[in-house]
């Protein structure tokens, strides 16, 4: 053996692959990096939260510590009526920074100057961001002015205005609230995103399924859940289409009640045991009637059962809703 | 039977109990991982199959589907053919048949806990790493370094002087799968976010295909044909042309699947450029394959591990020719997202990948075994179960794709693309269906294999025996 063939071959497998993770990882961080958060990005981030995907504050993916989006008509600290109403993302204690708290720089060119400035991000940066803080924070979104250009920025609402989550949520109320980040969840444990993309195509979508996103709308999310088989329709900008939430109702209890031809599985075990007035549910008697109905033996479809305000289908909705 | 041999001496450990063990787990993870894909596209054909039941949505099968024929079927099945080829090739024993077994058995264990945690909905969201990072990291240490070190070490241990093609690919195979495994899945490790997360989730999936499943296929054929009809491989040359350019050209279009995304647009023409250089490495292979058969041809025909052999690499001519130019703009602006890279996918990893795999299978099992397969009649209705299925499943999720493309550019609503689809989601339920089915016989025709096979004599191949039944 005195050729070492397995020596040069080795090392040459060694340059081909690094040459090639160069050109593919390396150079286009560049690119990545330099991308600033839009408005679209800072409200998926702070609406989400922390990673979606399995993670320690969330390891069954029950939607367990995460963020609550709220609207805000009354100020919770002064009692001041507030006009327009303000949208508050709250971290109650041990609730998990959202990912740019903690990488400031990824906020993008301005956006990082003016939520670490006038935003004051910086007083949670230092906290573990997976662990969340002891007292919990209270974020909206502001609008400020970096070298003449006009950008959103995050503020952190309990140090500029001594929101507290407690005084937020309370302020609120449940009619205002908001369980975006929880549906998220939902949104990737049913695999919705196995057949609704989230990405609406450069070519051809904007008739159909709205604006295509930008290159600083994806800021701060985890995961991203593009998809790549569209079975169904784009749902990035859904709600733009459709803000009916009884329609949204119908269509996960049984899609066919809205639209016979749809292929959608059925989604009525999100709305677990019990319905709003805290009845049990009779899913047997439900199925038996609409069957009937599909039958033609009756007029109607029996009615969907309202949802409990802590069932996984309200989040669920929520969050679809909330894709403007 | 084999585990006795676990905490056995692994100089006393027979020669092939490893594969063995691999093969046998392969084809049971190919019966559930092809069940799971008949049940899942019953439901798509008919929405209310099965239903109200989490455990059994679409949404929580479809991916233990995926992942079960990938890390299940086709990974192990590599592995397979590692534990028999490598030591072969280099005219000596496995470095450490004890280490083989451990890591089937590891990853057995490893893979169900990691499907079932998936099934109940424990994911990281993202496509083809949708495990939760614990089973990430589980499979990169427990499984493919292990099997990447003993195959090394064989290597570096054999007893000829050069080293076969099949060798180069799977020593670099198994070391840049772990590269891609480890840097694949670094968003969820280190928590990245934004397009950078889009984007490595896709660099994953595209390397997965193209350092791991198609080279180690087309490597097992490099194998496989030349023992099979005793010609000696057409070119070596080429051969090495097909492992250099796999490396340099395979590697780098991963933003091909991401066309439509904000990503750079230089990124995007330089892997569409890649994109089309792929069809070096393929055309060099299938030329280099098929010029091998010289004067065999009669085998395609007569001999079952030829028959799936050759039809694997027949089926990598439409792959590469999709592969080569689907993804460049003008194509894949009206095919992304559709049926047609459902079908495309399914004609790498169910077409190419697992027919060069099925025969590569039945030939070990019978070598390492030392026993005559059981039925050929039982072996020809798998093949063409398979190759029936597939081929039904292949078209119609063809036509489905350009359907669903002209109701995209056309802007068609989109109710009327899926009432248009119907007919063909029928199809490929039949299709999945008769896939499973002949795997289901397989796996019984390899069992009484194992159990009543005729004896084969030492020095001599299975194949050079004639059938008993």
């Amino acid at each position: 053996m005195a050729f070492k063939e397995y020596r040069l071959g080795a090392a040459m497998v060694g340059g081909a692959l690094g040459l090639s993770m160069t050109i593919t990882l390396f150079m286009p961080s560049f690119d990545l990096r330099s991308a600033v958060s839009t408005k679209m990005a800072l409200e998926k981030q702070l609406s989400a939260g922390f990673d979606i995907g399995f993670g320690y504050a969330d390891p069954l993916l029950l939607g367990i510590n995460r963020p609550i989006t709220v609207d805000l008509e009354t100020d919770p600290k002064t009692g001041a009526k507030l006009d327009p109403p303000v949208r508050a993302y709250v971290y109650k204690p041990g609730v998990p920074m959202p990912p740019n708290i903690r990488h400031p720089h990824d906020l993008g060119k301005g956006v990082q100057d003016l939520s670490e400035g006038q935003g004051q991000i910086t007083a949670v940066s230092g906290s573990n961001h997976k662990k969340g803080t002891q007292e919990g924070v209270v974020f909206t979104l502001a609008l400020g002015e970096f070298n003449g250009e006009e950008l959103s920025y995050i503020e952190n609402a309990s140090v500029t205005k001594g929101w507290t989550p407690d005084a937020t949520l309370a302020a609120a109320g449940d009619k205002n609230t908001h369980l975006i980040s929880k549906g998220k969840t939902e949104f990737v444990v049913q695999g919705c995103w196995w057949c609704h993309t989230l990405l609406p195509e450069q070519t051809q979508d904007w008739q159909a399924f709205g604006a295509p996103p930008y290159l600083g709308d994806f800021n701060g999310e985890n995961p991203t859940a593009f998809g790549s088989d569209r079975k169904a329709p784009d749902i990035l900008h859904v709600a733009s289409r459709n803000s009916s939430r009884e329609w949204m109702m119908m269509h996960f209890f049984n899609p066919r009640l809205v639209q016979v031809n749809s292929i959608m599985p059925r989604f009525d075990y999100l709305w677990g045991d019990k319905d709003a007035q805290g009845n049990t549910i009779d899913f047997d008697k439900w199925r038996v009637e609409y069957k009937e109905y599909s039958e033609g033996k009756r007029t109607y479809p029996p009615e969907v059962p309202d949802y409990a305000p802590d069932s996984e289908i309200r989040a669920l909705i929520d969050w679809v809703l909330s894709l403007k | 039977m084999l585990l006795k041999y676990l905490s056995a001496k692994n100089e006393d450990i027979p020669p092939g109990s490893a594969a063995i063990f691999f093969g046998f787990s392969a084809i049971f993870w190919f019966v559930v991982g092809t069940g799971l894909g008949s049940f899942n596209a019953a439901k798509l054909a008919f929405p209310d199959f099965v239903t109200g039941t989490e455990l059994f949505a679409f949404g929580h099968m479809r991916q233990v589907h995926v992942l079960a024929v990938i890390v299940g079927w086709i990974s192990m099945a590599f592995a397979m053919t590692m534990m028999y080829m490598t030591p072969a090739l280099g005219n000596t024993r496995m470095w450490s048949e004890k280490l083989g077994l451990w890591t089937a058995l590891l990853w057995n264990v490893g893979l169900s806990s990691a499907l079932i945690s998936l099934w109940i909905g424990i994911t990281s969201g993202r496509e083809y790493s949708d495990f939760a990072w614990p089973f990430d990291l589980v499979i990169l240490f427990g499984v493919i370094t292990p099997l990447c070190v003993n195959v090394i070490m064989t290597i570096a241990h054999r007893r000829t002087q050069g080293i076969y093609i099949t060798n180069w690919f799977f020593g670099a195979c198994t070391f840049m799968v772990g590269i891609v495994l480890l840097v694949g899945n670094s968003p969820e490790y280190f928590h990245l976010t934004g397009l950078s997360e889009a984007y490595l989730t896709w660099w994953n999936a595209h390397n997965l295909l193209g350092l791991w499943i198609t080279p180690v296929a087309a490597a097992i054929a490099y194998y496989t044909i030349p023992k099979l009809t005793g010609n000696p491989l057409y070119s070596h040359r080429i051969g090495h042309m097909h492992f250099w350019s796999i490396v340099v050209f395979y590697s780098t279009p991963a933003s091909h699947h991401l066309m439509s995304s904000p990503l750079p647009e230089w990124l995007k023409s330089f892997a569409s450029v890649e994109g089309v250089l792929i069809l070096i490495p393929a055309v060099a292979f299938v030329a280099n394959i098929l010029l091998t058969m010289k004067g065999k041809w009669s085998m395609f025909v007569e001999n079952i591990e030829i028959k799936f052999s050759i039809t694997g690499v027949f089926l990598a001519i439409p792959l590469n020719m999709q592969g080569g130019f689907q993804q460049t703009r003008s194509i894949n602006w009206f095919i992304h997202g559709t049926g047609w890279i459902v079908a495309h996918a399914h004609l790498a990893l169910l077409g190419m990948s697992t027919f060069l795999e099925i025969a590569a299978v039945y030939f070990g099992l019978q070598q390492m075994l030392k026993r005559k397969l059981y039925s050929l009649a039982l072996a020809n209705f798998h093949y063409w179960f398979v190759l029936i299925g597939f081929c039904t499943y292949w078209i119609s999720m063809t036509i489905a794709g350009l359907i669903q493309g002209a109701g995209k550019i056309y802007e068609v609503p989109y109710i009327d693309v899926v009432i248009a689809e119907h007919p063909y989601m029928i199809a490929r339920w039949i299709g999945g269906t008769m896939v499973f089915t002949g795997n289901l016989v397989w796996l019984y025709n390899m069992w009484m294999t194992a159990r009543v096979g005729t004896l084969v004599p030492d020095g001599r191949y299975a194949h050079e025996l004639a059938y008993e039944r």
